[in-house]
């Protein structure tokens, strides 16, 4: 059920426009989300078109980088060989400042130490060459 | 606008009901396990391939399965439908066939559902649409963590603790050991969840469902043609679905799912409500998928249902009889559990359950979820009484 070559760590692995320019921005180390121009209303995963108002029309709006951890958990066997020796690690779901939701983690925050609707601040690691990843760390 | 359902309460029932190869059915492809399931359950209702003219089901191997079961089974059916919506896929075929029986498109229906995945793969089929590739990135274990993020928020807001999610899983293998059929039956307290490996916190593996093979097969027919079938009718009372996300990140809050809406239209269109249901089967895939569907389906009230299904009141022993085949956790789970809901609230009332019998059941509420709490589809059925 491999989905991904099984050394490397994953990148990703669509490439239609939107995602590319996602992904790009993010070498930028400034977090950017789709904000439709029709209704004002903020949007993530990237898509066409805005799902609240119909409209195909957006751009590109810099996120204060600032939300909390919306929940969290725990993964103790990773799906992706290239995760072996990090269990056990924590996926959280952020809550950004504009109102969408992000799939990440926070590395740097001990397991023992996560809580829900604790702030935190989005960084950036270049995964390669390439591809830079959003991560977010606790707002002391 | 109406919610276009009024037409099909008890219009059409269920006649027939199987279940094959359950937990380990080495040398059989899930098509094959799903024929065998249909065969007995066509057997159960005393029909043959060709008074079946409506065909509906999924399997996980197959995307053209309509076409492949019927040619195998020899039906050619007027209508066929296989709707790709996740494990509540069937409880949602079940409201569509109605609707063709009702509307005198067809006028026998075969359900079913078959996969072979622990003797095929050994674990969990997860397909690579459980990944979006933003979040696949991070490597969250999907759907596993999906789930667990609903826990870890369900726990935060409402207080709900570990303890109570491990009697969810308690409960549900107190009635598998009730069951001849379920794979597991080994005796399981709070303190062995508690303790076991750990998956996606606060999951243990006793908090998961199982990895089994199984199939299953129902037999659904006009509410007047029903009456001359060898078994009890077993009457669709009342179906609802809605669906509000696929992704994790994109539900609303972690802690309401779509059943809050399927539920009380199926009660409306049933005429019912929550007090008259004698056997409730919910898709168990998690503990904490039984603690939110008692709340979203009206059973106890928002937040409640750690408290609920305390000091075992879900399980054999208790006040609510939930999951009685011992459910996904316990009894089986290939991959799409929901036609297991099904098959077993008609063997309830048509009270065919033996040790697990629950005494004089005449309406069951089965519910099914699909994807990662995504599509939420509630069945409320009900024998000939209370028609
Ligand atoms: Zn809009």
């Amino acid at each position: 059920m491999s989905i991904i070559d099984p050394i490397e760590l994953p990148v990703p692995y669509s490439v239609d426009e939107i995602n590319r320019e996602f992904w790009k921005l993010c070498s930028t180390h400034i977090l950017h989300f789709q904000q439709c121009k029709g209704c004002g209303h903020w949007r993530h995963l990237p898509r066409y078109m805005c799902s609240k108002c119909g409209s195909p029309d957006w751009h590109w709006a810099p996120s204060s980088g600032k939300g909390v951890i919306f929940s969290w958990t725990t993964v103790h066997q990773p799906m992706h060989p290239a995760f072996g020796g990090k269990t056990p690690y924590a996926s959280i779901i952020v809550e950004m400042e504009e109102g969408v939701r992000i799939v990440s983690q926070a590395p740097d925050l001990p397991i023992e130490d996560l809580k829900l609707d604790i702030p935190v601040e989005v960084y950036f690691e270049a995964r390669t060459e390439d591809v830079t990843l959003p991560f977010f760390r606790v707002i002391e | 606008m109406t919610n276009g359902t009024e037409g099909i309460r008890g219009a059409a029932a269920f006649v027939g009901a199987a279940t094959d190869g359950i937990g380990e059915a080495p040398g059989f492809s899930g098509q094959e396990l799903a024929i065998r399931a249909s065969l007995k359950a066509m057997q159960d209702a005393g029909i043959r391939a060709s008074d079946i003219d409506g065909v509906f089901g999924a399997l996980s191997a197959e995307s053209m399965c309509g076409v492949a079961v019927s040619e195998y089974l020899g039906i050619q059916p007027k209508y066929s439908n296989n709707n790709k919506i996740g494990g509540s896929t069937f409880l949602s075929l079940t409201h569509t066939a109605a609707m063709a029986i009702k509307n005198g498109l067809i006028e026998t229906a075969l359900i079913y559902y078959g996969s072979n995945q622990r003797s095929a793969f050994g674990r969990l089929a997860v397909s690579a649409t459980h990944q979006s590739d933003y979040e696949g990135l991070y490597q969250p274990r999907f759907p596993m963590t999906s789930y667990a993020l609903a826990a870890s928020r369900h726990m935060h807001e409402y207080g709900t603790t570990r303890e109570q999610l491990a009697e969810v899983a308690v409960a549900a293998r107190q009635w598998a050991q009730l069951n001849p059929d379920a794979f597991m039956r080994d005796p399981l307290t709070i303190e062995d969840v508690m303790a076991s490996r750990v998956i996606s916190d606060p999951f243990s593996v006793r908090d998961c469902c199982l990895v089994t093979d199984g199939a299953g097969a129902l037999i659904m027919t006009s509410a007047e043609r029903a009456k001359d079938f060898r078994q009890k009718p077993v009457y669709l009372l009342g179906a609802a679905g809605e669906h509000w996300h696929k992704q994790i990140s994109a539900m609303p809050d972690l802690t309401v799912t779509a059943a809050s809406k399927s539920g009380p239209r199926a009660f409306e269109m049933a005429g019912l409500k929550p007090s008259d249901v004698d056997v409730i089967e919910l898709y168990d895939a998690f503990t904490i998928n039984t603690i939110l569907f008692l709340e979203d389906l009206g059973f106890c009230p928002k937040g409640e249902g750690g408290r609920f299904v305390s000091d075992g009141h879900i399980a054999p022993s208790g006040g609510l009889p939930v999951n009685t085949n011992g459910g996904g956790l316990s009894c089986v789970h290939p991959g799409m559990y929901g036609i297991f809901t099904l098959i077993e609230g008609v063997q309830q009332l048509q009270g065919e359950c033996a040790g697990r019998q629950i005494e004089d059941a005449k309406v069951a509420l089965c519910h099914g979820s699909g994807g990662v709490l995504s599509s939420q589809v509630t069945n409320i059925l009900g024998t000939e009484e209370v028609l």
